[in-house]
């Protein structure tokens, strides 16, 4: 049996109801390969509280707590102070949220779990818009995509307002660990995975999801677009810990156009704005070198 | 043990005597010292829990959610706002059907803005599926909680449920109150062990997705768990009685209704005061008496119907407006008055809003009304009592 | 079929295995594996979402009662040794 790259258990069941080629069951599928059977898992509204299926479906190996919309960081500090006050030790208590449920309606109680130290794991899993309920925009959305909130109709509009930094927001909140994490990086995504494992304190991973509906995509290119916005330096791949900016991949550096052109929800840019974006990301990307390289 | 505390300190101390495992609590006018207290047990590790000072009353219900879902017993507090910011997981924490027992200092909504008794916050909670119990002394709050506790928890019901201290009357006026002991708590009160709670290695999930087709059964089983409620609650009451030597009259307590022809039903802490108008109005031969709703959830329907079929006329005192027909308290006694076979006369009267005083004299008024009005056969069914600019006088 | 209401727990707790979801009836193409060709570099295995592909001694079985058709598998395979083709052909 050839060696596999990355850990052989599977904690996903197969028959989840997420669409074909939906980033988020393989960053789920990569968590729970970096953490093991020892965890449980609180979702929102999101995709993922659907992707089970209707009651009393249930896809993954390890148990898992439903909860209100913006009450993530509240709930996995629920788990933790029950788990803690029963003496139930050596257990992953992991937030699972989308974009949506993280940096816009659940942001406060991220931000309240934060600051508490709330001994858990945060993985938001960015798709980018709120997608479950139909590709609306949320503050996570990129600049210049469409969504059916920011529509480009006849007076090409689209969102134009920056994705929000939800890593520098965490970062602000001096946690020991956060790191973002790709698809088509499963090796890496797994590694950091068991490096926060390993951590105690609150932990974030921030993990670009690729979404075929709502970035209007052919589902099997997926992977390919969660590499291209690596090698873009449109999603870099890098770490905070405790603080200090390291940057885990550098990427190719490829034209930002080169990712932009497989999405559906980029289509009607102009060359004017594609331009702007690549500025963007390049300044952004310029700034983690800083980061890093002065330790800041 | 005996000490002088105000409500504030007895839910504290209630909820230290049923040994509270995980407290999730923000802060909030008139609720700040019980949250404050049960910081002090925990940091002095009188009280061995978990104390999760949260950023929101939202999440301090869904910690406590979590927390109760993974087996752990829990409580929380708040008051007005905090109350009403956390309806959307109230109306959770019941369909998770987990026994979640928590103080409400009922205070008013704002605007205007209050931080004086009204019921209003409270009420506003009647459809969320939690038990709702209006205390009238700090006594009856420190007690009512180690008994919801052990009703909620109870295989049948597993709702969970909120007990009620009228802002600064109760919260922060001290009363003489009794410390049980906690020996004895524990052995009325045994651990928290749902049947089936969130672990580690057990692959389920909780709270999911359910389509219309089996949506109702859920909802089914919750009604019949608060109806069962009302019926463990008074046998629970029973066993306290018996352990401690103390009850507070069940759902409705019937003060001095026996030989009524005119009753006043009342919640909260007013009650008090209306017993004691009771009193010296009987002493002058007046036929009137006074039945406490002690339970707004689950409501004492039969209770209320049995009551109403033996007097001529009910005065019901909402210290809350709904903007319904009539208030909440009035339209839900009416209603169980209708089904039965003799109609008394009932009328609303909305008094104490904002933390207006309601006085002796304006109870004794609301008396006086109530049988003008029953003689009469009077249409009018809502008062609003001492409200400056109507003409009727109410001191 | 709808569970009388003796018969559900009290709040909805899941606890059947989502295999009951035969989600590969949502296919409308379908991968075929050219096994001569693969090169058992495990990478198809690696990237289903569905976890629709299981190794045996290296070479992808896909379960076609769960495959949604998302043709990744076939993208990423370095040696394209996997098909799409549309279902109800061949």
């Amino acid at each position: 049996m050839p060696k596999t790259t990355i850990p052989e258990e599977e904690f996903s069941v197969p028959g989840n109801t997420g669409c074909p080629g939906c980033g988020a069951n393989l960053v789920m599928r990569y968590l729970l390969k970096g953490l093991g059977e020892r965890t449980i898992v609180a979702i929102p509204a999101c995709c993922w509280a659907v992707m089970p299926g209707y009651w009393p479906s249930h896809c993954l190996k390890i148990p898992m707590l439903y909860t209100a919309f913006e009450a993530t960081g509240a709930a996995i500090s629920g788990l933790r102070a029950a788990l803690d006050v029963k003496g139930v030790e050596d257990v992953n208590v992991v937030g699972f949220a989308g974009d949506g449920g993280t940096v816009d309606i659940g942001l406060q109680a991220l931000s309240g779990a934060a600051e508490r130290q709330t001994d858990a794991i945060y993985v938001m899993y960015d798709n980018e818009a709120y997608m479950n309920t139909g590709i609306q925009r949320s503050g996570s959305t990129p600049w210049g995509a469409w969504t059916t909130t920011t529509p480009v109709g006849s007076n090409h509009d689209f969102k134009r307002e920056a994705k929000k930094d939800i890593m520098a927001i965490m970062q602000a909140h001096r946690i020991p660990y956060a790191a973002t994490v790709s698809v088509a990086y499963p090796e890496d995504f797994i590694r950091k995975v068991q490096k926060a494992r390993s951590i105690k304190g609150f932990r974030f991973i921030h993990a670009m999801s690729p979404c075929p509906p709502g970035w209007r995509m052919n589902p099997m290119h997926s992977i390919e677009v969660a590499k291209l916005a690596v090698d873009t330096h449109s999603f870099p791949l890098y770490e905070i810990e405790n603080g200090k900016v390291r940057i885990t991949r550098k990427g190719k550096g490829l034209p930002v156009s080169e990712y932009l052109k497989l999405q559906g929800r980029f289509s009607h840019l102009t060359e004017a704005e594609v331009a702007s974006i690549q500025k963007a990301v390049d300044d952004h990307w310029h700034y983690l070198e800083e980061e890093e390289k002065y330790g800041i | 043990m005996r000490k002088v505390m105000t409500g504030n300190y007895a839910s504290a101390y209630g909820a230290k005597l049923a040994r509270a495992e995980v407290i999730a609590a923000y802060p909030i006018t008139p609720q700040t010292s019980i949250v404050e207290k049960l910081a002090d047990f925990v940091s002095t590790g009188e009280l061995k829990a978990k104390f999760i000072p949260v950023e929101s009353e939202h999440s301090a219900m869904a910690a406590c959610i979590a927390a109760q879902t993974a087996g752990a017993r829990t409580y929380t507090a708040t008051s007005s706002h905090g109350l009403t910011l956390m309806h959307e997981v109230l109306m959770w924490a019941s369909g998770a059907r987990l026994p979640i027992v928590m103080t409400n200092v009922s205070r008013a909504m704002a605007p205007p803005w209050s931080v004086w008794v009204d019921h209003m916050d409270s009420v506003a909670q009647r459809d969320t599926g939690w038990l709702e119990f209006f205390c009238q002394s700090n006594q009856e709050v420190l007690d009512t909680i180690i008994m919801a506790y052990k009703v909620c928890e109870s295989k049948g019901v597993m709702l969970p449920a909120m007990i009620i201290e009228d802002a600064f009357i109760l919260s922060h006026t001290s009363e003489p109150v009794d410390l049980p002991d906690q020996d004895m708590v524990d052995a009325f009160l045994p651990a928290y062990a749902p049947e089936l709670k969130i672990e580690v290695g057990k692959a389920r999930g909780f709270g999911s997705l359910v389509r219309p087709d089996q949506y109702m059964e859920f909802r089914y089983k919750a009604m019949l768990a608060m109806r069962e409620a009302h019926d463990r609650f008074l046998r629970v009451e029973k066993e306290f009685k018996q352990v401690f030597g103390r009850e507070h009259g069940g759902l409705l307590e019937l003060y001095r209704c026996d030989d009524a022809e005119f009753v006043l039903i009342a919640a909260g802490s007013v009650a008090g005061t209306a017993k004691d108008v009771v009193d010296s109005l009987k002493a002058k031969g007046f036929p009137v008496g006074l039945a406490r709703l002690r339970a707004f959830r689950p409501f004492p329907h039969e209770e209320i119907r049995a009551l109403a079929g033996k007097v001529a006329g009910i005065a019901v005192l909402d210290r809350s407006y709904t903007f319904g027909a009539a208030g909440a308290m009035f339209t839900e006694v009416k209603a169980s008055a209708y089904s039965g076979q003799k109609k008394p006369v009932i009328k609303d009267y909305i008094a104490g809003l904002g933390g207006r005083d309601i006085t002796p004299k304006t109870i004794e008024r609301i008396f006086e009304d109530i049988q003008i009005a029953t003689k009469r056969g009077e249409e009018t069914e809502v008062e609003w009592v001492d409200v400056a600019g109507l003409p009727r006088r109410w001191h | 079929m709808t569970k009388s209401f003796e018969e559900i727990p009290l709040t909805p707790i899941s606890d059947t295995p989502s295999t009951v979801n035969l989600t590969g009836l949502w296919r409308a193409f379908r991968p075929i594996v050219d096994k001569a060709k693969c090169k058992k570099c495990t990478i198809c295995w690696k990237f289903c979402p569905d976890v629709a592909i299981v190794l045996v001694d290296g070479v992808p079985e896909i379960d076609l009662n769960y495959c949604k058709g998302c043709g990744i598998c076939s993208f990423e395979c370095p040696s394209k040794c996997i098909v799409m083709v549309k279902e109800g052909t061949e």
